[in-house]
């Protein structure tokens, strides 16, 4: 991977083609009510825009995108995402993860489960994405690869 | 689903699997192992399981060829048997 | 010794394909799965999933029905998991290199 990928060629497609992979990345979690998809798949697609960048450009360009120490927060978010959200149903009276309980005002207690599953889709999304850059950042670290 | 066009993935299937076995080169082979998780894919969607297709083109197709691409620049590009 | 391999797998590939005989065919509506009432003559779980999701969360499709609210504390599980193997790589594959440096 030292010599190989020095081709500016390779850098400016996965330049080019990244934020879509990203912006379908989102497209899949968010529509995930209706269409084949949700948050682990939507997550492995962010996770992929980001590991194009990082594996054509090295260690010092992909610091620009996203930096290391962002990792485990963003993955501690995610599922501090997921629990809280059951915490808030059990706190509002009903049982954990039980969405209808959730303190919208304004919904019935149906579309109060459709704003709960996109909450937690988000924070899988989040996790997922996180996860899989960081086992990406703690194999090759201390080499530039690019 | 026609079964001649699962016939045909099932046979480029076994040749991806074959290939991937027994080439030296092991970057090759972690291209035919992407191949066959593709072609996994596509038959997971032909049997009717959309979701499950596509957790498994997005990982097995996408983020383990980049993973094991770079445990192939870090180790030996060559097999000893 | 290459001979030997490739007859344990042909004979485990000739295992296989006996036993896939006695799969159900694909899609046939009259599978085990597929029935109200499963051998012990208990309801199907199933059912109920396929005919009140889109009443019970207003969603289309119901595998994220499934996944989401139904069996929502599996998923926490999952997700669990996959935070619980980053932080692993971080214990393992950090102290490896430090210990080269």
């Amino acid at each position: 991977m030292k010599e190989q990928f020095q081709s500016p060629i390779v850098l400016l497609g996965s330049r080019l083609l990244s934020p879509y992979i990203m912006l379908f990345g989102w497209y899949v979690i968010i529509h995930g009510h209706y269409s084949p998809g949700g948050g682990f798949q939507g997550g492995a697609l962010l996770a992929a825009s980001v590991l194009l960048i990082r594996v054509a450009g090295g260690t010092r360009l992909s610091s620009l995108q996203l930096r290391e120490v962002i990792n485990t927060p963003m993955a501690t978010l995610g599922v501090a995402i997921y629990f809280l959200t059951g915490v808030v149903a059990v706190l509002a009276g009903g049982f954990f993860l039980d969405y209808g309980q959730l303190p919208i005002p304004g919904l019935e207690a149906a579309w109060l489960r459709y704003y709960g599953i996109l909450i937690i889709e988000v924070g899988i999304g989040l996790t997922v994405m996180a996860i899989l850059i960081m086992i990406y950042d703690n194999m090759v670290k201390g080499e530039d690869h690019a | 689903m026609f079964w001649e066009l699962e016939l045909v993935i099932y046979i480029f299937l076994l040749i991806s699997a074959i290939v991937a076995l027994e080439v030296d080169d092991l970057l090759v082979a972690v291209v035919m192992m992407t191949i066959f998780s593709f072609l996994m894919a596509l038959l997971f969607v032909a049997m009717g399981a959309i979701d499950v297709g596509f957790t498994e083109a997005v990982i097995g197709a996408g983020v383990t060829g980049i993973l094991f691409v770079v445990v192939v620049y870090q180790t030996s590009r060559k097999t000893n048997d | 010794m290459k001979l030997l391999k490739f007859a344990i797998l042909a004979l485990f590939a000739g295992v296989l394909i006996y036993a896939s005989n006695d799969l159900p065919y694909r899609g046939d509506p009259d599978n085990l799965m597929h029935a109200e009432r499963s051998i012990t003559d208990t309801p199907v779980k199933g059912n109920y999933f396929i005919q009140e999701a889109y009443n019970d969360a207003r969603t289309p499709n119901m595998v994220t029905v499934v996944l989401g609210d139904y069996r929502s504390i599996d998923t926490f599980g999952e997700q669990v998991v996959i935070f619980t193997a980053g932080l692993i790589t971080i214990l393992v594959l950090r102290k490896q290199r430090r210990r080269e440096e």
